[in-house]
């Protein structure tokens, strides 16, 4: 991983910087780049209450919020923006808002890379609504001025429509910080950790390798 | 949140009526569920902070329950309803939970509004 000037994280969720960007931002901090990551909401629609239940719709949001600082502070981020969204509303939110949020973040930080979602093969439509929000912006930026942007992209037609991944990240350094990442969303991560942890204990490559590497595609605006 | 208790939630449903309140009604299936099960139809409604005042609601059918609101000129109605909550701010909070743990509905009740 090259050093950076500054890296700028945009993602609609808490949690969606944990399964494949944590190692990522853990990594650049302890290389000595700041890093800030702006979570547009809360995860207030979040569909994991438990049964019996340990949350509520109405205080699902102060527990995300709690999880959301745990896992910066496992990634030793100390620049965390709550932009106060609502899960599952951002694609309804007025497009040039969305936009400019963007461009501030990006007039106020200055970062030579920014990580978020790529439009169209993210699932989620928050995701996808993000990922359109940070190409819009970087797109209306000179050449000159535009930093990188690497994208996250796990839609099923994925591969078939871009391929893979061009940007390969060596984590294997962090590999606790990921894993305390994780399981600071403990709401959303718990089941799918336990699941996780006998896959490492156990040594399976597919799961060693999520755990040490992380891929991204760069965005072309060509 | 506990398992509905009817008589007590009939209580509760009862004790809202003929007030201005607001409500939240949402119901869904996840936002992945088509990425998960190729071809699944998903479909899901939402609203919040909906001001209305209705003259009678009630609890009806076994776990899940469905609870219907009769309005001066409509209606609202869940579906699936299994644990209930009066919360410190005096909201009436249900919600169907499945097996799993997941939110497949939900419908509150308060006097004051909910947040954002």
């Amino acid at each position: 991983m090259e050093k950076e000037r500054h890296v700028l994280v945009i993602f609609p969720h808490p949690d969606d910087e944990a399964f494949g960007v944590s190692g990522t931002i853990s990594t650049y901090i302890e290389m000595g780049v700041p890093v800030t990551y702006a979570c547009l909401t809360l995860g207030e629609m979040g569909r994991n209450l438990g049964n019996p239940p340990f949350a509520n719709r109405e205080t699902l949001p102060m527990i995300r919020k709690k999880e959301l600082q745990a896992s910066a502070d496992a990634m030793g981020l100390t620049d965390l923006r709550m932009m106060g969204l609502r899960d599952k509303t951002v694609e309804f939110e007025d497009d040039e808002k969305m936009v400019k949020l963007v461009a501030d973040l990006i007039e106020e930080l200055n970062p030579s890379l920014l990580i978020s979602f790529y439009p169209g093969l993210s699932v989620h439509p928050d995701h996808d609504a993000t990922g359109r929000a940070v190409v819009e912006a970087v797109r209306r930026m000179t050449e000159f001025d535009r930093p990188k942007l690497y994208t996250i992209a796990f839609d099923n037609k994925t591969v078939e429509q871009i391929g893979h991944p061009d940007v390969h990240h060596d984590v294997s350094g962090v590999t606790e910080k990921k894993l305390g990442a994780m399981n600071a969303h403990a709401s959303q991560t718990v089941w799918m950790m336990e699941d996780m942890q006998k896959r490492l204990d156990a040594q399976d490559p597919d799961a060693l390798k999520w755990l040490k590497t992380e891929h991204f595609y760069t965005y072309s605006f060509k | 949140m506990e398992l509905v208790q009817q008589d007590q939630l009939q209580r509760l449903i009862d004790s809202f009526a003929g007030k201005d309140v607001y409500i939240h009604l949402e119901t869904t299936n996840g936002s992945y569920a088509a990425h998960f099960q190729e071809g699944f139809f998903n479909a899901g409604a939402f609203i919040r902070n909906i001001v209305v005042n209705y003259e009678l609601g009630k609890v009806a059918g076994d776990s899940p329950h469905r609870i219907g609101l009769k309005l001066p000129s409509g209606w609202i109605y869940a579906q699936g309803i299994t644990h209930y909550e009066l919360d410190e701010h005096g909201r009436l909070l249900m919600a169907g939970l499945g097996p799993d743990g997941k939110l497949a509905v939900a419908l509150e009740i308060s006097e004051t509004p909910f947040t954002y």
